[in-house]
């Protein structure tokens, strides 16, 4: 696979934001999807095979049809991204909030 | 066990905001942030020590500082530029992390009364780009996240 296949790497395009935002309500085939972007047919494939690729969205075949579904596993893997850096800076401050209350009497 | 720092990290954008309540003055939370010694408490852990080189807390002024592990090693160096310094009120400084391909962040405290003995801070940080912010994230952390639950931990077993 792509180095290039990376969750923030695809969240990074506004269009694909944009993508992940219209089939979160409902799935959507290709071209469904396609008509909402005035961009061309083969940039909205390439953008739904990103998200394909890492995860984010899911193919489901339906008769002919290929339908996109977001994948919301995928996507709470994004939120949880932040949480060592949440953790080490709230680490942090509890640590200058222990500090700072034994200074109080030395004041 | 529910963490009380916020971030906000919108994806695509090359800031963030960090949100934090304290159980202080908002005098005792700048203080914290003003005292080169006070610094160097609260941003040490049990597996590297802060130090504060050099610290200027003025307008114009400048800061270096540097962490070692138990071996003395320097695992982390960083400085930067004050801009603004505002007793109980504000900072804006810049932060350069030495020998690491991630640039200059503009950084942006705002300290916030709540009541005589609460305080809030707001932290608002500006990438050079949203790769950059997001590289911030993820990487030197994520081997660190059992590390920080120790740290956690730790304090945790202190306060009891």
């Amino acid at each position: 696979m792509n180095l290039r296949r990376d969750v923030f790497q695809a969240i990074a395009d506004p269009t694909r934001r944009a993508i992940l935002l219209l089939v979160a309500s409902q799935s959507m085939t290709a071209g469904a999807i396609a008509a909402n972007f005035n961009t061309a047919r083969p940039t909205v494939s390439k953008h739904l095979q990103i998200l394909t690729e890492c995860k984010l969205l899911k193919q489901e075949q339906n008769g002919r049809e290929i339908n996109y579904q977001l994948n919301p596993d995928k996507m709470k893997e994004i939120a949880a991204f932040i949480e060592p850096f949440r953790k080490m800076w709230d680490d942090r401050f509890n640590k200058l909030e222990t500090v700072m209350k034994n200074y109080k009497p030395k004041k | 066990m529910e963490l009380k720092t916020k971030i906000n990290a919108e994806p695509g954008k090359q800031e963030l905001t960090i949100t934090r309540e304290f159980d202080l003055p908002v005098e005792l939370l700048f203080k914290a942030h003003a005292e080169p010694g006070l610094i160097e408490q609260w941003m040490s852990n049990p597996y590297a020590t802060s130090k504060m080189l050099k610290f200027e807390g003025r307008k114009h002024g400048s800061y270096q500082q540097e962490s070692t592990d138990a071996n003395g090693k320097v695992v982390f160096k960083a400085n930067g530029a004050f801009h603004e310094f505002v007793p109980n009120q504000k900072i804006t400084r810049t932060f350069e992390m030495e020998n690491a391909p991630l640039g200059v962040q503009l950084e942006i405290y705002q300290f916030e009364k709540l009541t005589d003995n609460t305080s809030r801070l707001n932290m608002h940080v500006i990438y050079e780009s949203g790769a950059i912010r997001d590289q911030v994230l993820k990487t030197p952390f994520a081997p660190g996240l059992t590390m920080a639950h120790d740290r956690i931990q730790d304090i945790m077993n202190k306060l009891k």
